[in-house]
């Protein structure tokens, strides 16, 4: 491993191919499933068999769930903060009932078309988030979803104004499965678009381009200097993460059968950020598990203290800020896989 | 020899009222080793931000290869050939050497913005991370996180990412700053294995190294060009040592 020129040929050349065999052993290693992974997946399938009575608020954690890793693809990958979030959620959620109510109630096609609309509004607004600090990026995507959220309560003739768009029923998805009235289809069909979403979202993790988002959040001077194109890759990673989110908004009014305002409103974006924190950024799971998480302690706290429950999410907010500051993006290092990780070194 | 690869004209950056560059105009011969000295403050690390595209000049222009790029974007420099290492490391703290040397070999393959192919999956790209990183004592913490190296990996790491670009012209900003005296000689070593063919501009407070090193020497003062010649020239002239070799003694 020396760099100095009496090394010989022979012990060069073997040295290099072992760096060589090790470095293909490590670049696979690094996107190969995880454990964790698995688990999430199945206990996905169990939920379905073992909690029939509970449908509805796992198919409201996958919802979100399905949004957080969207997020988490600008957040925790490129580094892009943003409080504007759901202006593609709810975008999403608007054009998938807009669909069902006046062209094709089909639910997967209007999980398409929504997803579409979404990422091209996130398309859009991505040239205005490539300027500036994180500050200015929160104040333009919080400006983006006010602006969303009045343009559709503005727009009654549309959108139904305050009242929401309802009156439509979403067909059979695929036309096979119709919708019942324990949402225990809406639950399977969430589950499977969240499975499909965090598995494209997980492959551009793993490649050049996810890697290249990393650099540009780690280091963005740097990130330039190696010859990464920075604007180009929020702007393509931006649009991505619009689709996925508007899609989600779909799927809630797919799985609702009405729209409410409340799609647009700010402290979804909020929350889907709140999401992120408690589960960790930058691996995607993290909106799975803080969607998980979140929900509960949402569900168990309005139940306990129904007018006091914001009071308990803001404080367990703080804690974990405050106890895990350089952990947020790490949780995952500390669950079992780790103990494997360390027989390679 | 007579190529010029690398040339500013009446270069000026200003920050606020302080002249920080101040008329520079400088010319890079193909596979020169070009030292550019001076005394702390003369402006050499903000020269090369405006070499780099890091900072806008405020006037004045640079060329690359006979190209105006003095408004091209950072990336674009790269990808002609032109790319930097950092006085102060600018690395990806949470990356292991391999992917961070793999990224700068992805962009440079012309294969980063693929989204849908895992990095494994280009062995390639793979290959040649590993043969750089071995060359550079660096395969046996290929997998560590960057943040937990010792500093004298970390420079090494700095000056790899930047071959990795395998630019046609390199601008080092004093590569062995801050090393430790027991791993100088690697860093040392590695700037002066460069191949012939890659033009140098170095930035660097060692003298010995300097002399060692260069056959051009540029000597900045107070932002401005003092004074340019080779070596000898610069070694033997007496402004030369007030100003500067007079400083550091």
């Amino acid at each position: 491993m020396s760099v100095l020129p009496q090394e010989t040929t022979v012990s060069a050349n073997s040295s290099t191919a072992a760096a060589e065999a090790r470095a293909a052993k490590l670049m696979k290693r690094r996107s190969r499933i995880r454990f964790y992974e698995i688990i999430v997946w199945i206990a996905a399938i169990a939920a379905y068999f073992l909690l029939p009575s509970k449908m509805l608020i796992l198919t409201e954690i996958a919802i979100l769930a399905l949004f957080a890793v969207s997020l988490d693809l600008v957040l925790g990958f490129a580094g892009i903060v943003s409080l504007g979030h759901t202006a593609f959620f709810g975008l999403g959620a608007y054009v998938a009932g807009l669909m069902a109510q006046h062209y094709f109630a089909e639910p997967v096609t209007g999980l398409i078309v929504a997803g579409v609309a979404s990422g091209v509004l996130g398309l859009l607004t991505s040239f205005l988030i490539l300027r500036g600090s994180d500050l200015t990026r929160l104040m333009t995507t919080l400006g983006i979803g006010l602006m969303m959220a009045e343009v559709a309560n503005q727009m009654a003739w549309l959108t139904g104004g305050a009242d929401g768009l309802s009156g439509f029923s979403p067909g059979p998805i695929l036309g096979m499965f119709e919708f019942d009235l324990f949402g225990k289809v809406g639950y399977l069909y969430c589950v499977g678009v969240l499975f499909i979403g965090t598995m494209i979202m997980r492959r551009i993790a793993f490649s050049p381009f996810g890697l290249s988002l990393k650099a540009i959040k780690g280091n963005s001077m740097r990130s330039a200097m190696v010859a990464v194109p920075g604007r180009k890759r929020i702007v393509t990673a931006y649009t991505i993460a619009a689709v996925f989110a508007g899609m989600a908004g779909a799927l809630l009014t797919q799985t609702t059968a009405f729209v409410s305002p409340d799609v647009l409103a700010f402290h979804r974006s909020a929350d889907v950020l709140l999401v992120l924190v408690i589960g960790g950024t930058g691996y995607l799971y993290g909106g799975i598990f803080g969607a998980i998480l979140f929900t509960l302690v949402k569900d168990w706290l309005s139940v306990i203290t129904p007018q006091y429950w914001m009071f308990y999410i803001g404080l367990l907010l703080v804690i974990l800020v405050l106890i895990g500051r350089d952990r947020l993006s790490r949780w995952v290092e500390y669950l079992p896989e780790r103990l494997s990780k360390k027989e390679d070194r | 020899m007579n190529e010029i690869v690398l040339e500013t004209r009446h270069l000026v950056r200003r920050f606020g009222a302080f002249l920080a560059t101040n008329d520079v105009s400088l010319k890079v011969e193909r596979g020169a080793r070009h030292a550019l000295i001076g005394p702390n403050g003369a402006g050499k690390t903000t020269l090369i931000n405006l070499l780099t595209g890091v900072l806008p000049p405020s006037e004045g222009q640079v060329f690359l290869e006979g190209e105006d790029i003095t408004s091209m974007a950072s990336f674009r420099r790269v990808k002609r050939g032109l790319t930097r290492t950092f006085q102060i490391n600018q690395l990806f703290n949470e990356f292991t050497p391999l992917e961070t040397v793999a990224l700068a070999i992805a962009e440079r393959e012309g294969v980063g913005h693929n989204l849908w192919r895992s990095i494994a999956g280009y062995g390639k790209v793979v290959d040649e991370a590993a043969d750089l990183l071995a060359r550079f004592g660096l395969a046996s913490v290929m997998g560590e996180r960057t943040v937990i190296l010792p500093y004298g990996k970390q420079r090494l790491l700095e000056i790899a990412l930047a071959f990795a670009s395998k630019p046609r012209v390199l601008l080092l900003d004093e590569p062995a700053a801050g090393v430790p005296e027991d791993e100088r000689h690697e860093v040392l070593q590695i700037v002066s294995d460069l191949p012939a063919d890659v033009t140098v501009l170095l930035i660097e407070h060692d003298m010995d190294l300097v002399f060692s090193f260069a056959n051009r020497i540029s000597v900045l003062v107070a932002g401005a060009v003092f004074v340019e010649g080779t070596v000898a020239e610069i070694s033997n002239d007496p402004r030369v040592k007030a100003v500067y070799l007079g400083e550091n003694a």
